[in-house]
């Protein structure tokens, strides 16, 4: 059996990652303990221990993780999660991330990227208000305090099973996927990110102050967590859309909701924090999403393991745990709202702004992502909702989201390239609408043109097109008059373009990214081709340009499975473009089935090509059910978002917002807000 | 205007907040207007006999897959029945099933009925848990009083 060492020894590690989880949660009540001790009576000593307790508490989750791995690295079945999660004949990469494919595994991620990112907040941040930081390393400890206790003693993931079977359940097959193996890390980063603004938040309501300097820690904050979960969710969407064959990428279904609902809120707050930081206006605002981008964070994840909302693919519901979870999420947020409401009133201040500004904008921005997330909430709870009003259970259908969601994010949309252009406190609208008039044309022509092109009309797709190509086309407009281009020598221009700040380019990009997916979504939506057909080989299929003919299915031996595999060739105007190998996989070790989509890029568009399972035909001779999409623009889908996290990154990078910083600015010209 | 505060700060903030009323009370009447043709109620085949649901109307009708019952046509549709062991109806489906559909399954079928009682799904839903069995199911089984255990299909290694 591949090595396995010896069982004494690996009794010992599994027993030593649940003693260093014991560890990190007595070294988090020592980081609540201290901070607020040392908040208290002003001891600097105290307060230094308190951050140490807090690397500490990171540290002992490290060794908890590491040792979960080793468990399944060395497929150790006396454990039971590994038992329930492993099998010896899986590839080692998702053994590896098998350790967080289950609910206590899962769970761990959580903690170690909490006191992560709680470590790396008390041991940097010298520069800010001492008082403010330690209670923010207060709350992060209190966090900790909660979720390790929640996974050591409701979900230990290192608790043992007497009877040792000899080989595991697997890891669900359709889980054995590098998206997937990458996308509850990332997804994680981003969710557990907004734990610090939230800490912050609570130490700014506590302190009872919020200045540019909470403002200039909160950003970086945001734009980092906004980031990872922006990648965790273009994974996930990836993932569903070529492993599950359903030729969809996103059916608003609860556990995407989730994720989506705190991405929202983020959003928001990344805009709203910006005006708080440079304007000093919207600081109750801002400290409301702040606490409001981490509850949802919390909710999101625990309403779908509990198990109240039904979802397609919910994993490790657990009723019990999740009553837990949803516990703990209402002691935290609850706590911080009435702390918002006992306090935020203290925030006053704030320069005025006149009806026209790029405040204004901003506001409008905030108040339709607002509604728009409170939306997805009640389409996400409807089935709850209606339950308790009819006794019936239902639920709304994507067309429900589709027209909600687009509608108010479609005004938030034709306002987004307008704000940008405007100056602080009081823009002149005419001037902006002038410089964006030819953004304006390309964008009204790009819609009648969807309009006329697809058949059967689709007027609200034909709006999304514009709504797009007016986002990528303000955006180069907004980059234009920076650079003042065509009003000034093309050297000045470049050397314009050189001095730009980092954060200006993370915004110009993200907005362009925001117009590539919204027209990529679109498009792909309305110009959807799907054709199917019951086929032996030497059948042919056509879908919309393209036609495809089964050559041959043969079957394939894999690692710990066994596949039918199509060949397929795939014709365009009489020319071959693409062979098309789509499988089908069977997992003899949970004996369950899973569909390999071939896709094969075409330009921007995807051919995406799916194998049925194998069935009789007419005389009983096998045939099997082979489904093609053509899915225009769907490269667009993931590209945007991908580049969204990216400019998230540049702006990262941009010294006024790198950590640390917050208080050693000083304005030199290149930062100077542009107008 | 005498109704309206004197500071310039105050009546600003007005407007933020009646702007706020604005767009948030023209998303709640959005939401529900949109509700009107989307909603589809939850019914296990005993709940939809009793109720007669009217053909046509779009439901989703949830309970197992009938042992048995499945068969695949060369066209590449599919019939199966739903059972919840008390009831049970013909169900059909034109595209192909989710890689977890399964006879003795929970499963999730949205569509309407047909003027012949026949079940035309145009989506079903099984998930991606091989101890799946969608909560909806597990009520309307606990109702008929043919709920067998919280983990049907739990297969211990």
């Amino acid at each position: 059996m591949e090595g396995r060492p010896a069982r004494d020894e690996q009794t010992l590690i599994a027993e030593l990652g649940a003693f260093a989880l014991a560890l990190a949660l007595a070294l988090s009540l020592a980081q609540v303990g201290l901070s607020i001790a040392a908040r208290v009576k002003g001891l600097a000593a105290v307060r230094g221990a308190g951050e140490g307790a807090a690397a500490g508490a990171f540290l002992g989750v490290i060794l908890a993780f590491a040792c979960l791995i080793y468990a399944f690295v060395t497929s150790d079945f006396s454990v039971s999660n590994v038992a329930a999660h492993s099998h010896t004949a899986k590839p080692m990469a998702y053994k590896i991330a098998g350790a967080w494919g289950s609910h206590e595994g899962s769970m761990l991620l959580w903690c170690l990227v909490l006191t992560g990112f709680g470590s790396v907040v008390a041991l940097t941040g010298r520069n800010l208000p001492w008082r403010l930081k330690t209670v923010a390393v207060a709350t992060q400890g209190l966090l900790g305090v909660l979720f390790i206790g929640y996974t050591l003693f409701a979900s230990n993931p290192f608790e043992r099973i007497l009877d040792v079977p000899i080989q595991g359940a697997s890891l669900n097959p359709v889980l054995q996927d590098p998206a997937f193996a990458f996308h509850p890390p990332f997804t994680y980063l981003g969710y557990v990110g907004f734990s610090v603004v939230f800490s912050f938040a609570i130490a700014a309501l506590v302190e009872g102050k919020v200045d540019e300097a909470w403002a200039r820690w909160v950003r970086p904050w945001t734009l980092a967590a906004w980031s990872f979960l922006t990648i965790g969710i273009t994974l996930g969407s990836f993932w569903a859309y070529y492993e599950l064959g359903w030729g969809g990428w996103w059916a608003w279904d609860p556990v995407e909701n989730a994720s989506f609902m705190p991405w929202l809120i983020g959003t928001a707050l990344l805009h709203s924090a910006i005006v708080t930081e440079k304007r000093g206006s919207l600081k109750a605002w801002t400290v409301f999403l702040a606490l409001a981008s981490f509850s949802f964070a919390m909710l999101g994840t625990f309403l779908v393991r509990s198990g109240a909302i039904t979802s397609v693919h919910a994993f490790a519901t657990d009723p019990t745990r999740g009553v837990i979870l949803l516990t703990i999420m209402g002691i935290t947020a609850g706590a911080g709202y009435v702390l918002f409401a006992w306090r935020a009133s203290s925030f006053t201040g704030g320069g005025l702004y006149a009806r026209i500004s790029r405040e204004t904008t901003l506001v409008l921005n905030n108040l339709f992502l607002a509604a728009a997330t409170v939306a997805v909430l009640f389409g996400t709870l409807f089935p709850m909702i209606i339950e308790a009003i009819t006794g019936k259970p239902g639920s709304v259908g994507a067309p429900w989201f589709n027209l909600v969601f687009g509608i108010l994010m479609a005004f938030a949309l034709v306002i987004l390239p307008v704000g940008p252009l405007l100056a602080w406190k009081r823009g002149e609208l005419p001037g902006a609408m002038r410089k964006l008039s030819a953004a304006g044309g390309v964008a009204l022509a790009a819609a009648v043109l969807g309009y006329i092109l697809v058949d059967p009309k689709k007027w609200l797709a034909a709006v999304g097109c514009g709504l797009g190509v007016w986002l990528i086309a303000g955006s180069l407009t907004e980059l234009a008059e920076r650079v003042k281009l065509g009003r000034i020598s093309r050297a000045e221009t470049l050397r314009r373009l050189g001095g730009l700040p980092r954060g200006a380019w993370g915004m110009t990009i993200a907005h362009l990214a925001l117009g590539i997916f919204a027209l990529g979504a679109c498009v792909e939506i309305a110009g959807k081709i799907q054709a199917s057909r019951v086929m032996q080989p030497g059948d042919t299929l056509a879908a919309g340009a393209y036609s495809l003919k089964l050559d041959a299915v043969s079957d394939v031996d894999g690692p710990n499975y066994l596949a039918q595999r199509a060949s397929i060739t795939v014709t365009k105007d009489g020319k071959t473009t693409c062979l098309a190998k789509p499988e089908r996989r069977t997992f003899p070790a949970s004996r369950t089935t899973t569909t390999e989509v071939h896709i094969c890029p075409q330009g921007l568009d995807h051919f995406y090509v799916v194998l049925g399972e194998e069935r009789r035909g007419d005389t009983g001779q096998p045939v099997w059910l082979v489904t093609a999409y053509h899915n225009p623009l769907a490269w667009l889908i993931f590209v945007g978002p991908i580049l969204m996290a990216v400019a998230g990154g540049v702006s990262l990078s941009d010294r006024r917002l790198r950590l640390g910083v917050a208080k050693r600015r000083t304005a030199t010209p290149a930062e100077a807000t542009p107008s | 205007m005498p109704m309206l505060p004197k500071s310039l700060k105050a009546r600003r903030r007005l407007g933020v907040v009646v702007a706020a009323a604005v767009i948030l009370a023209g998303a709640a009447a959005l939401s529900i207007f949109a509700l009107g043709d989307t909603v589809s109620l939850f019914y296990s085949p005993s709940q939809a006999a009793e109720a007669k649901v009217p053909a046509g109307r779009k439901i989703q009708l949830g309970g197992l897959v009938a042992k048995g019952s499945v068969e695949k046509f060369a066209d590449g549709s599919i019939h199966f029945v739903v059972t919840d062991n008390v009831q049970s109806m013909k169900v059909t489906y034109d595209k192909d099933v989710p890689d977890l559909f399964r006879e003795g399954q929970g499963v999730i079928t949205k569509g309407v009925f047909d003027s012949h009682g026949v079940f035309k799904a145009s989506e079903v839903v099984a998930r991606h848990d091989e101890n799946y069995m969608p909560k909806e199911v597990a009520d309307a089984l606990k109702a008929s009083g043919e709920w067998k255990g919280d983990q049907p299909g739990m297969s211990k290694p």
